[in-house]
């Protein structure tokens, strides 16, 4: 068995605190992993202002180059991991046996991951929208327009508490190393692989291990990482979301409550979206927060419901190694349960129907895990209580509600996709502060330009846009 | 400290035993003879299928009680649980819990005063100087602990200076998700002792939970210090979340390595209200920071005891739930199921009786429970 310590500043810390890594399947333990106490994590990070300094040894140019080659290795090497060692082959097993995600999705992930950190040239030139990348470097610089500008680093280091159950996650820190800031992770408890594997790929490229602090840890490893950073991110449900509305050091990450709307002068053709539908819903198993956990329209939604049903319901869970496996496992013993119990308790609303009832059972409990087959449900209104939720799997309502009620009532929504020519609908739309990512037009919520920035640009995050002079003879 | 050959040791298991006994049954004819008792043994005696007074005579013989159910110890009147033959004694309540609801209370004459007195002989001198100043940087209101570390701080001959600390409000903004409150509160608590402690009284010894003691160590480094250079040389520090990896960061990045190298000793505690202090074998780097605690035997007895079968202890070595029994004249407990869990540990030469070891909260509750209350 793997023996993962803590990673404090590159230097390798074995915990007397350790946890196990287990299959979800078999129980059997894949790693054991250090954990890392709250005072460890506070004390190191004083010292977080040496990553920086050590990244600027290197230009961004340099970092990109070298993190392109870290993504090469990242999909490609056997690459040094606690005491042994990781191939591809393993990592894969690996993350799919602690998170329940199929295979064939971990190997997905890997091909994102190695996309974002082989274009990040091009990434980050949108994300600055085409910055000179010297100015995040100097602090300053001179516009095409003769005016000086500043861009000042709000942070030597970004920290981030990383989920178990979503490893999409990680694209959104990886243009932290290029910005020359360091890392601070708190992996999640079932998915240290990515941020381990991360690391190794990045010193394998050369990039200095000094920057980087992985700290498996509890609750209180997250408080510290949270505390200790002057920039941070949190992945969570939506009460982590409220704990840190407003607090300007930390972007919280939690549920999409993406959606689909379609206007009063499409709906009458709702056949042609039932795939954009379909894979919105279903792709990664509907974990992500940008899979679509709602489709509002005025007319119609009840063959829409049974149109997405008959093509979800269907669905089997299948071993992770099936090339066809589309459902993830619940690994959390009882949580299978709990989330059926919750939404068999809405179906005893008056409007709601469960459209996928006629395809057979849908919750599956093996002996340490658990499966929720696809789940779809009508909506006779938005007032109805299972309209506002959204769970980790292929589960959507199916909401009808007047076009002219829908902005109103859907509620905060991070991809938004409206399918519609109606300029009115579209100007509202654009008008739609609760919604974070919009697309107009029939486009999937889980269709990524990685391009745009996902949830808060990390610039603006990262950097602080301000006003700076000096003399004319400085500014060259 | 060294380990007694194994006969020695049997005959030292033997002695706590037999006293253990004899405690046991002074203890039952106290609190069960109507002349001494307090009004609620003397009633609870009326529901027993057994006369206490003829059928225990021995440890083993409390096992015919029922479980001591916690509730019994919430509301009044609070003099139900004076015993007759103290009840012209001036008298204390201290209570347990009550962020929500009724807390448990306790009445208290003397037992604090007698357990920590008793705690007081482990102390070393050379580390707790008799008549040092203290600090006593834990909760203060209507809780034991604080008279408890002054009075302790009182017999070694020195002066106890204390802070304001609210635990209930704790577990209330714990609850509330009020993070930047918590943190806010968590400073004020480190501001007051942070001013004491600089201000020139020569404080010596501190009393810390190790939440407190991991912030207060880290906001003297933030001000330039340490523990070290503002003279403290010994801990007593207590609570369930005493892990051996915590204790090894204390010793090695805190304090600057073992007592003979940074001139601080910490030890380990493990207590409450109804019992008095469970001591701590030595905590060192060889033994991996194992913390094993043993009970003040005979006036209080842990076992470790079976989950499903509470009369039933664990082998040596195995997991169980974490038994207390109080016998001391003002207050008997027999059988109390604590809300943790940890490993038997084998008698040894100091502390010739069972510990437990890995003490953390009973796992049926850890994840319904608030901890880390300060």
């Amino acid at each position: 068995m793997l023996n993962i310590p803590v990673i404090r500043w590159g230097e390798e810390y074995d915990s007397l605190d350790k946890q196990e890594v287990l299959h979800f399947a078999t129980g059997e333990a894949i790693a054991n992993v250090s954990q890392a106490n709250g005072g460890i994590i506070q004390r190191d990070l004083r010292k977080a202002g040496k990553a920086r300094e050590i990244l600027k040894q290197f230009s961004i140019e340099q970092l990109i180059e070298m993190v392109g080659k870290a993504g090469e290795f990242f999909v490609d090497a056997t690459l040094p991991l606690g005491d042994g060692e990781q191939s591809p082959q393993d990592f894969i097993h690996q993350q799919s046996a602690s998170t329940g995600l199929p295979e064939h999705m971990v190997e997905l992930g890997m091909s994102k991951n190695s996309f974002v950190l082989n274009n990040m040239d091009r990434i980050l030139d949108a994300l600055t929208r085409g910055l000179p990348l010297d100015i995040l470097s100097n602090g300053w610089g001179k516009e095409d327009r003769g005016i000086p500008i500043s861009y000042q680093a709000q942070t030597p280091v970004l920290g981030a508490v990383l989920p178990s159950n979503s490893p999409g996650v990680h694209t959104l820190w990886l243009p932290v190393v290029p910005l020359q800031m360091g890392l601070v992770l708190k992996p999640g408890p079932q998915e240290p692989w990515t941020p381990y594997r991360m690391f190794a790929a990045y010193e394998a490229a050369g990039i200095p291990r000094e920057i980087w602090c992985l700290y498996p840890g509890g609750i209180e490893a997250g408080a510290a990482v949270l505390g200790a950073c002057d920039r941070a991110m949190i992945f969570g449900g939506t009460a982590t979301v409220n704990n840190y509305k407003g607090n300007p050091k930390v972007q919280a990450h939690g549920p999409g409550f993406s959606k689909i709307l379609i206007g009063d002068d499409c709906v009458d053709n709702w056949e042609e979206y039932i795939d954009l539908i379909v894979e919105s819903i279903y792709v990664n198993s509907g974990r992500g927060c940008i899979n679509c956990s709602g489709v509002w329209a005025s007319r119609h939604t009840e063959e829409i419901a049974a149109a997405i049903a008959e093509r979800l319901g269907p669905i089997e869970a299948l071993p992770p190694q099936d090339p066809e496996a589309g459902l993830a496992a619940f690994t959390i013993p009882g949580m299978a349960n709990s989330i059926w119990e919750m939404i068999e308790a809405d179906f005893a609303e008056d409007g709601v129907t469960h459209c996928t009832e006629p395809s057979g059972a849908r919750l599956v409990e093996k002996e340490l895990c658990g499966y929720l087959r696809p789940i779809i449900v009508h909506c006779e209104s938005p007032e109805n209580e299972i309209a506002k939720k959204e769970y980790m799997f292929p589960f959507s309502t199916v909401v009808k509600c007047e076009q002219d009620k829908m902005l109103s009532s859907i509620g905060e929504t991070l991809v938004g996709t409206v399918i519609t020519n109606d300029e009115s609908l579209i100007q509202q739309a654009m008008n739609a502060i609760h919604i974070d990512r919009l697309n107009i037009g029939p486009i999937a919520t889980t269709k990524l330009n990685w391009l745009q920035p996902h949830e808060g640009n990390i610039i603006d995050f990262l950097f602080r846009n301000r006003a700076f002079q000096v003399p004319e003879e400085l500014l060259g | 400290m060294s380990d007694a050959p194994q006969d020695q040791l049997d005959q030292l298991v033997t002695t706590a035993k037999e006293r253990l006994d004899a405690h046991t049954y002074e203890t039952v004819q106290w609190h069960f003879h109507e002349s001494t008792g307090c009004p609620f043994w003397l009633e609870k005696k009326t529901e027993l299928n057994f006369d206490p007074l003829s059928e225990i005579k021995n440890y083993e013989d409390l096992r015919k009680f029922p479980l001591f159910e916690d509730d019994w110890l919430r509301g009044g009147p609070v003099r139900r649980w004076v015993p007759k033959a103290l009840e012209d004694k001036p008298t204390y309540v201290f209570e347990t819990g009550g962020t929500t609801g009724i807390p448990k209370s306790r009445v208290v004459m003397d037992d604090f005063r007698i357990d920590y007195e008793m705690f007081s002989e482990t102390l070393p001198d050379e580390y707790f100087p008799r008549g040092g100043n203290w600090m006593m940087l834990g909760p203060s209101g209507p809780r034991r602990l604080r008279l408890a570390v002054e009075h302790l701080c009182q017999h070694r001959g020195g002066i106890c200076f204390c802070i304001d600390l609210d635990p209930r409000w704790v577990v209330k903004l714990i609850k509330k998700g009020w993070m930047e409150h918590l943190e806010e509160y968590k400073k004020h608590c480190i501001d007051q002792a942070i001013t004491i402690l600089t201000a020139g009284h020569e404080i010596k010894c501190l009393f810390a939970t190790p939440k407190l003691l991991d912030q207060l160590a880290l906001a003297l480094e933030d001000r330039g210090t340490s523990l070290k250079e503002i003279g403290v040389t010994g801990i007593f520090s207590g609570g369930t979340e005493f892990t051996p990896q915590w204790t090894r960061y204390c010793v090695e990045e805190l304090f600057g390595g073992p007592p003979e190298k940074s001139g601080i000793y910490m030890t380990p505690t493990y207590g409450n209200t109804l019992m008095g202090l469970a001591c701590s074998k030595p905590v060192t780097a060889a033994d991996n920071y194992k913390i094993s605690y043993h009970a003040p035997q005979p006036r209080a007895v842990t076992e470790v005891v079976e989950f499903e079968d509470p009369n039933t202890p664990v082998a040596y070595g195995d997991t169980g739930r974490v038994k207390l029994t109080t016998l001391t004249k003002e207050l008997f407990i027999p059988g109390f199921l604590e809300r943790d869990e940890g490993e038997r540990e084998k008698p040894f030469e100091t502390f010739p009786w069972d510990g437990v070891s890995g003490v953390r909260p009973y796992h049926v509750f850890a994840t319904s429970t608030t901890v880390g209350v300060y």
